[in-house]
């Protein structure tokens, strides 16, 4: 599917957008951190759990559940939320 | 802290701040320095550290205000960067309630015969070992996961401001196997089978009042350092004052109660000697009432001791006489291993002062940075 990435991101793909697919949208950002090495750990805790200023949208609904079905025709948007001063 | 040394080398300040990082590169006399940075501008640098046994690699514990914590790695003194494969992450619960690392807050490089060998201190508090030089880090489950050290590190609810730490991590330069490191809270606890079980150190220790001081859950160390002229001593900067500790005895004696009155014995940093074990410094701070956290009435200075902390001298020259309001964070005073021994800080307002002569005077070598976390020396033999 394709992927948005934000631009805080970009420094792992060089690029505003990729391309990764899964069964899973999990296996979607497994398939991501293969291609850019160390970008699901920065989105994606050690539990699994989608960080605090991190949001997906996939075909512009928010997604929560990262065990939720990825269709390999949509979009995955990435967006990061500034946080602090 | 790096090996002392007889002779004079460079040296090389190691800034890490709010918003990136920066080294300062110091001239022979260590009178001018040449900045290099930022690195990393942007990011949440909690610790720059390098690595003593090879003089050129260098740790850097990163995160962002939204994203998540990286350890980056450079082997050429800072020239260029690469992050780390395996970044300290805590094991993975079955029932996704497990802990997530909020940001590596401590770097410690392993024993000199241990070379690859790191460590690393965590909020929440974990401890995590690497063996490839900081490349992949392995969690150490002894006091990860065991439940005892679980229930004396409390919740988050239960931390510091920036959340609860693990710091202090010390080896024992005689044996690697020997360890000490401390949270934030949960006490000071000591390893003689390099991190594979702790037990705590705390006996000696003060707690805020009312609390059981058996219980490491309400232990606050700052910053613990022990003397590499003397690895049997130890100095800690506590919530409650200053301690020392010479082994093989386990209880720590109080030895704050020679500051000043109207200062306290309050404060986070703490800082040895590289040669006398008698010498150490503190940068004390307002710990009264609602803990403002600034010097203490608006007059910075630092306190040395030269006798183990029996007595402590203010030394104050060249800092600002009066309506400065920093103060100096646990990882942000060091002192370098030179002939005529320098001490360094960083403050929460983004100034890094320095003296050459052991504290007798400070100049201001650097203005308007970010909010300083942290300051270390390099002393690389060659580079």
């Amino acid at each position: 599917m394709k992927v948005l990435i934000p631009g805080a991101l970009r420094s792992y793909t060089d690029s505003a957008q990729a391309e990764a697919d899964g069964a899973t949208l999990a296996e979607v950002v497994t398939a991501l951190d293969l291609q850019y090495p160390g970008i699901a750990f920065r989105m994606v805790d050690e539990q699994g759990r989608i960080r605090r200023h991190i949001r997906f949208f996939v075909d512009g609904q928010p997604v929560h559940d990262l065990g939720r079905p990825a269709d390999p025709q949509g979009e995955l948007v990435i967006v990061q939320a500034l946080s602090g001063g | 802290m790096n090996p002392p040394r007889d002779t004079a080398g460079p040296v090389t300040l190691l800034v890490a701040t709010r918003k990136g990082a920066w080294l300062y590169h110091a001239d022979a006399e260590r009178r001018t320095w040449q900045v290099d940075g930022p690195h990393f501008l942007g990011h949440v640098i909690s610790h720059l550290v390098l690595d003593p046994r090879d003089g050129r690699t260098l740790l850097a514990a990163a995160k962002t205000g939204h994203l998540g914590p990286t350890i980056f790695r450079s082997t050429d003194f800072g020239r260029n960067w690469a992050e780390a494969t395996r970044p300290p992450a805590f094991a993975k619960a079955e029932d996704g309630r497990g802990r997530s690392v909020d940001h590596t807050f401590w770097l410690t490089p392993g024993h000199a015969s241990e070379p690859g060998v790191w460590y690393a201190g965590t909020s929440p508090q974990g401890l995590f070992r690497s063996e490839d030089g900081g490349v992949s880090w392995a969690p150490c489950s002894a006091i990860n996961d065991d439940p005892q050290y679980r229930k004396w590190m409390g919740t988050v609810q239960d931390g510091t401001p920036d959340g609860p730490k693990l710091h202090s991590i010390l080896i024992d330069p005689r044996d690697p196997a020997h360890m000490y490191m401390a949270m934030s809270g949960g006490g000071v606890h000591e390893s003689f089978d390099a991190g594979r079980s702790f037990a705590p150190l705390i006996d000696g220790l003060k707690v805020v009042e009312g609390f059981d001081v058996n219980d490491a859950t309400f232990h606050d160390p700052h910053c613990i350092r022990l003397c590499p002229a003397n690895p049997d001593r130890l100095y800690q900067q506590n919530h409650c004052g200053l301690f020392r500790l010479d082994r093989p005895a386990t209880r720590w004696r109080h030895i704050g109660g020679g500051m000043p009155a109207d200062v306290g014995d309050i404060g986070f940093p703490m800082v040895v000697h590289p040669r006398d074990p008698d010498a150490a410094w503190v940068f004390p701070m307002d710990g009264t009432s609602v803990w403002p956290r600034t010097s203490p009435g608006g007059r910075p200075a630092v306190f040395v001791t030269r006798d183990g902390g029996e007595r402590w001298q203010r030394q104050d020259a060249g800092l600002p006489a009066e309506q400065a309001w920093w103060t100096v964070k646990r990882q942000a005073m060091t002192a370098d291993s030179q002939p005529s021994v320098g001490l360094y800080f960083g403050t929460t307002s983004g100034e890094l002062w320095a003296s050459t002569d052991e504290g007798a005077h400070w100049c201001c070598i650097a203005r308007h940075l970010p909010d300083i976390y942290a300051v270390e020396v390099a002393e690389p033999a060659a580079r």
